[in-house]
């Protein structure tokens, strides 16, 4: 029974930074899906989901904080409490980014789209990006360091497919100059996906640090 | 919802002699609530706890002007002090049970107060050794000297005491000051614990240690209360400059 308050306040962390993960991994598919669908009401759904995001990121803050203050956490501990408030942070900036790409959905709403053909890599960087940000904070929950390292590749897959639909895009602005807004637009939701693939790779840094004590083999 | 106020002191001085130990103490302490007193060495933190029991007046040339209130009753007027130390019990920096058997040490208050017969006391002791955390261990050794056991173990048996003789109140002196850390640990969840049914004040120099278990805190500085409020805010974010010196360790 010893430190037991701690323990339980450690579990809350635990499951609030699950839950808040997967609302931001729900907001990711449907940002895709609101792109893809031009579905207006998806979008404001994610859009409106970002306000509870922020709250639920703000409330694991300040436990956080309060269980820094009040227990004094060390060694492991410490690192743990460490590591879940930068991730709160990229979790955060997570939903964001969800939200940013559904700002665009609207824009998009009424168009007619290019043949998806030229973007048929968006949907292919949202699964991974998703499937990014599940696999880090699994590798937190079980503070496996090997799901961490393979987040940590996976982020080069998405700069690959970011690269492919730059030049996709690049391609669709000369030959049809008439989808120059498309193009624009396509390339900042790609630019949102490759930036959550960047924060779950955060996260996975932070991870490995959590569980080594160093970070990109560097002792903090 | 706020607990009910279970301890007040309104406009309390105490003298020693010459000597002004307390300074117009105004305080409020709420039921089922763990409050610590943090201050350095004479800020007059234990001399505060030791009036809720009116311990002081075993004191020479002590005086206190001022009231204390324990459950809306004053105290200081028509009050059998042995009830009163029965409803508020004490644990002292160093455990000091006597050097009788670990259930003769229990048995003592409620033998006191007139409970007979094993039959009556064989459950008080079992209670409040199990409440006190300390059952496991003692079990087998009832019968046994307390001297015989760890200081940790010994600082519950004399938590298990105070309890036996079923206080409200549970004022503790540094409880943990002459203890290794496991055994703080002990002493610390098991006043997380006992606050469910008890009341507890706890004197402590140890900060983390108020940071950790209280809910409320006050900080004493030659004889005044300076700050007191909810733990949470005066270690995060205290109002009085001395105290926040204080606790980051900056002078004191």
């Amino acid at each position: 029974m010893y430190r037991s308050r701690f323990e339980k306040e450690m579990d809350e962390l635990r499951s609030n930074l699950v839950r808040l993960g997967l609302l931001v991994e729900e907001s990711i598919d449907r940002s895709i899906a609101a792109l893809i669908k031009q579905d207006r009401v998806l979008a404001e759904t994610v859009i409106a989901a970002d306000r509870e995001i922020n709250g639920l990121a703000n409330q694991i803050e300040s436990r956080a904080l309060n269980i820094l203050l009040r227990q004094q956490p060390i060694a492991t501990d410490l690192r743990i409490i460490s590591t879940a408030l930068k991730m709160v942070t990229d979790l955060e900036r997570i939903g964001d980014q969800a939200e940013d790409i559904c700002t665009i959905v609207l824009h998009l709403i009424d168009e007619n789209y290019v043949a998806q053909g030229k973007w048929i890599i968006l949907p292919k960087m949202a699964q991974l990006a998703k499937q990014m940000v599940n696999a880090s904070i699994d590798s937190f929950i079980k503070q496996d360091i090997d799901i961490a390292k393979k987040v940590i590749e996976t982020d080069d897959e998405v700069d690959i497919l970011f690269a492919k639909l730059r030049d996709e895009m690049i391609e669709l602005l000369q030959s049809k100059p008439k989808y120059a807004n498309q193009a624009i637009y396509l390339m900042m939701v790609a630019k949102y996906f490759e930036k959550i693939g960047d924060h779950a790779e955060n996260i996975a840094d932070w991870v490995v640090f959590c569980k080594t004590g160093e970070k990109k083999h560097r002792k903090i | 919802m706020e607990n009910e106020i279970c301890i007040k002191a309104e406009s309390l001085d105490l003298f020693y002699g010459d000597f002004q130990a307390l300074k117009n103490v105004n305080l409020e302490v709420a039921e089922r609530e763990i409050t610590a007193f943090i201050g350095p060495s004479g800020c007059g933190k234990s001399t505060l706890l030791r009036c809720f029991n009116r311990m002081n007046d075993l004191i020479e040339g002590c005086k206190i002007a001022g009231k204390i209130f324990v459950d809306g009753r004053d105290i200081h007027e028509n009050t059998d002090v042995n009830l009163l130390r029965k409803e508020v019990g004490m644990v002292f920096q160093k455990p000091n049970v006597f050097p009788m058997s670990i259930y003769d040490n229990i048995a003592f208050g409620p033998r006191t107060h007139g409970v007979k017969g094993r039959k009556n006391l064989d459950p008080i002791v079992v209670e409040s050794l199990k409440r006190a955390n300390i059952w496991d261990e003692a079990k087998d050794r009832l019968n046994k000297s307390a001297l015989g056991l760890s200081g940790g173990q010994q600082q519950r048996v004399c938590i298990a005491r105070a309890l036996a003789v079923q206080p409200k109140i549970l004022l503790m002196d540094e409880p943990t000051s002459a203890l290794d850390p496991i055994s703080t640990g002990k002493i610390e969840e098991l006043c997380e614990e006992l606050k469910k049914q008890y009341t507890i004040v706890i004197v402590t120099h140890n900060m983390q240690q108020a940071a950790r278990i209280s809910d409320k805190t006050g900080f004493f500085l030659l004889g005044e209360m300076l700050e007191f409020g909810d733990s949470s805010q005066v270690f995060s974010s205290p109002k009085n400059e001395k105290c926040e010196k204080y606790i980051t360790g900056r002078f004191g």
